[in-house]
């Protein structure tokens, strides 16, 4: 530990949040991140910690309909935003789409990535939706194979689950 | 009960996917208890030395701790050793070792706490770097689990003397880390017996609560560790790691559940990698390819504290057929965390240096590479003289070689160019062993007539809950959605761990056995031990074996290598699930191309330290990497393996992969590259 650490006390705030459509007030220890603040204080432990550095896309969630690392969202700066999580993706006994394609096209093995890899795809279909092209768009933005292999490379599998992953995708945004 | 279809061989769906696309399946960390306290580790800054100041007052003092773990006051333990022994003594055998933990109320407070602890350390110049002439090399007793160290059969130096054609090459493959998406965690939890429960990110159960029963001195009853779900592993969760003792140790110091989960940046040292090896490769054969010598001798590394000897050369004492053959193993003892099982431990890294050696050989005969090994298919097993229980190598090049289009290749290398890309195609066999391991497991008929199959397996994302399912529904006569499989605990009966590619054999076979003495008998309860079924195997040379092709398209102005397309066909008895089979031979490949081109953990010389510790710069391969990897099985009907005729699956998709890698890479532009990953920079020196 080379850089200095405060031996100050935490402050709190307390902020509201929309979470899966039902409101959700909370008091924090203010250096607390969105991702902590769901597994630890709300227990929904849907996001996934794997690795706290915004690099693996497992703790990716819905911030405002945008999708978003929520390792790297600190909560106290979502006052008022409306979270989704991939426990708000079902209605009821009824899987969204992208659950029923994961489960058809075996596009999961350990799961870890899975929650992750579910709302980065919801965020990623509405983006593509909105017109908005990558680095692979030539000409109008259509969901392929190389657009999605593009827009999801922020979600890593260890499982290597991507080929399993992309016709799920396809599917389920078609 | 007219049961018609068979649950074995069909792809049913994951029986907790449902658990695991809507966020209900829980990971290690994941448990609530009342009054859980969290705890954040701190690392030793040097690779070797001593702890000679320490201090912990200014994190005590901090609001919400409630206490710091230190080797000054942690609990003595009376049977652990090896990296288990944690902060036990003033002694840092490598950096990154646990020198303390800081337990608090909140995640946030435990980690500013970290922080605040200071040592001082008297250091010593760490010995760090694996060189082919280290002046310690040493010889060790055995390599992983239990082979002999060395072979040597017929003599080499006839047999490379009587060679038309030659391959004395040295290869070599870096540090590697497993990486699993889910991080080391366990919450410890001491009860007011004395008995101790953990939620683990474990591989075994039953192992993990041996070797934590040990460590504390406690009787193995007293110890209950707890892992339905387990997210990815690749062996590194294979063996208790050393956070786990420390979440038990600061769970009895602060007297409350402790919850630890290490970070990413943590798991490089404390989660077990790859060793790096250097592999001198000696082939020599007649002018039409007929094998006169084999010589595979390794170099690599251990730590310290524990001695792990991968076992890297141990697949060429069976892959080809030759009179002369000579295998060795040599280690040396680094100041570096432990090198510990990744995915195919032995044969992953072997497998590299001969498959392109192989490649090597074949253009020195004017061979086709897969003639070659053709040519050189053995009868029997060249190091027991056991016969195969099924060995169809020659199937699976044989059909890939059709499927991949394998007659359009240009003999020649370079032969291909567009633009600045030039095109190749590479091929390597694959191989892993098929074991067992005796195992209990426990069936019942419940009152509505459905069955509760209960083993301490592990589903780290195998699929084994789901095959055991169809297993026990087989065996029951029953369709699976009369099975309920119960596993990832150590109060089950006993299950080794899911390692060794090793699971679905003998937790399996353990089923079989207890569901048929379900039947057989009155009672609504059988239980089954495969121990002496186990001892009573015949011998056998058991493998599994495949082959490999790869596509790849190299830019000969940026160095660029991409893979457009990948193709492995497997020969691994009957597939139990051809759904989440095909997820394991991709999962393995993509691991293994990974390999190939993308990951490296590198070493700092002067500190010991692994600089790239994350996933920015620990390159795990993603959506974009690769293009098609396509999957195909030859089924075997191999009577002499376990009741399902099932050889293990999880590691041989990783087997080969890097050898057909660089075997294309050759092809597309003629430079061989015999250091992995095959990096741009690399390509781009060579074909200046």
């Amino acid at each position: 530990m080379a850089v200095p650490v405060s031996s100050d006390p935490p402050v709190h705030a307390s902020l509201t949040l929309r979470v899966n459509g039902a409101e959700r007030r909370v008091l924090v220890d203010t250096r607390t991140s969105l991702l902590d603040l769901l597994r630890e204080h709300l227990g929904l432990t849907g996001a996934k910690k794997g690795c706290d550095h915004g690099q693996c896309g497992a703790c990716t969630v819905l911030i405002d309909g945008r999708r978003a690392n929520s390792c790297l969202a600190l909560a106290v700066a979502h006052d008022g935003a409306e979270v989704t999580t991939v426990e708000g993706l079902a209605e009821g006994e009824n899987l969204h789409p992208l659950q029923r394609a994961f489960i058809e096209h075996d596009a999961f093995q350990c799961g870890y990535c899975t929650p992750g890899q579910l709302c980065s795809a919801l965020g990623m279909l509405s983006e593509l939706a909105e017109g908005a092209p990558s680095a692979v768009t030539a000409g109008a933005v259509l969901l392929t194979a190389a657009e999605v292999r593009e827009r999801m490379s922020g979600n890593l599998c260890r499982c290597g689950a991507y080929a399993n992953l992309v016709p799920a995708i396809l599917e389920a945004g078609g | 009960m007219a049961v018609t279809q068979r649950a074995v061989g069909a792809s049913l769906d994951r029986v907790e996917s449902r658990e695991k696309v809507t966020g209900e399946a829980l990971y290690a960390a994941e448990y609530e208890r009342d009054d859980m306290s969290h705890a954040a580790l701190v690392q030793a800054t040097v690779a070797s030395g001593e702890i000679i100041a320490l201090h912990v007052e200014q994190a005590l003092a901090l609001p919400g701790v409630v206490a710091v773990v230190t080797h000054e006051n942690a609990p003595r333990l009376s049977g652990a050793d090896g990296e288990l022994s944690v902060l036990q003594s003033s002694r840092v055998h490598y950096r990154g070792q646990i020198v303390a933990a800081v337990v608090a109320e909140t995640l946030e407070s435990a980690q500013q706490g970290a922080g605040l602890v200071t040592l001082g350390y008297s250091e010593q110049v760490p010995d760090v770097l694996l060189r082919r002439d280290h002046p310690r090399l040493y010889k060790p007793s055995k390599v992983n689990p239990s082979f002999p160290t060395d072979t040597s059969e017929g003599d080499l130096e006839a047999g490379l003397a009587d060679a038309a054609a030659f391959v004395d090459e040295t290869y070599e493959t870096p540090h590697l880390h497993n990486n699993p998406m889910e991080p080391h965690a366990t919450i410890a939890v001491w009860n007011a017996d004395g008995s101790l429960v953990l939620y683990d990110s474990t591989q075994g159960a039953s192992p993990a609560r041996d070797a934590i029963a040990k460590a504390f001195g406690l009787a193995p009853e007293q110890v209950r560790v707890i892992a339905p779900h387990v997210g990815g592993g690749f062996g590194s969760k294979g063996t208790p790691r050393p956070h786990a003792i420390v979440a038990a140790l600061a769970a009895q110091v602060a007297r409350r559940p402790v919850k630890l989960a290490t970070t990413r940046r943590q798991m490089f040292a404390l989660t077990g990698y790859r060793t790096p090896t250097i592999q001198r490769l000696r082939l020599g054969a007649t002018s039409d390819g007929a094998l006169t010598a084999i010589a595979h001798d390794v170099v690599e590394q251990t730590s310290t504290l524990t001695e792990f000897a991968e076992q890297t050369a141990v697949p060429t004492r069976m892959m080809y057929a030759s009179p002369n053959r000579v295998t060795s193993h040599r280690l040396v003892a680094l100041d570096v965390p432990t090198p510990s099982w990744m995915r195919a431990p032995g044969e992953c890294p072997g497998m590299f240096a001969l498959e392109s050696a192989m490649d090597e050989l074949a253009l020195a005969c004017g061979i086709d590479p897969i003639e070659l090994r053709v040519r050189n298919e053995p009868r029997e097993d060249p190091e027991s003289g056991n016969p195969f229980s099924s060995r169809n190598l020659i199937a699976c090049l044989r059909t890939g070689a059709e499927r991949f289009g394998w007659v359009d290749r240009a003999p020649q290398p370079a032969a291909r160019r567009n633009g600045a890309w030039l095109t190749g195609v590479g091929v390597a066999s694959s191989t892993y062993p098929a074991r067992r391991r005796p195992s209990e497991a426990r069936a019942r008929r419940e009152p509505d007539g459905s069955y509760v199959v209960a083993v301490a397996a592990a589903d780290i994302g195998t699929g084994a809950r789901t095959v055991l399912t169809q297993i026990a529904a087989d065996a029951l006569a029953v369709p699976p959605d009369r099975v309920r499989v119960v596993l990832g605990d150590s109060r089950l009966p006993r299950g080794p761990v899911a390692g060794g590619s090793m699971g679905t054999g003998s937790w399996g076979s353990a089923v079989v056995k207890a569901c048929r003495e379900l039947l057989a008998g009155t009672g609504a309860d059988a239980h089954a031990d495969t121990t002496e079924d186990v001892e009573a195997d015949e011998e056998y040379a058991r493998h599994g074996f495949g082959a490999q092709f790869v596509e790849v398209r190299v830019n000969t102005d940026s160095g660029e290598i991409r893979v457009p397309r990948a193709l492995g066909v497997f020969a691994t008895g009957h597939i139990v699930n051809p759904k989440t089979a095909r997820s394991q031979f991709i999962g393995g490949m993509t691991m293994g191309l990974g390999m190939a081109l993308l990951e490296e953990t590198i070493l700092d010389a002067r500190y010991g330290d692994f600089l790239n510790r994350d996933l920015a710069g620990y390159h795990l391969p993603t959506y974009a990497d690769f293009g098609e990897i396509e999957v195909l099985s030859v089924d075997e009907d191999d009577p002499h393996l376990n009741p399902m005729g099932t050889k293990g699956i999880g590691e041989i998709g990783i087997v080969g992969t890097a050898a057909a890698v660089a075997n294309a890479v050759h092809h597309a532009t003629g430079h061989r590259f015999r250091r992995l990953p095959i990096r741009l920079d690399d390509v781009v020196r060579a074909l200046a």
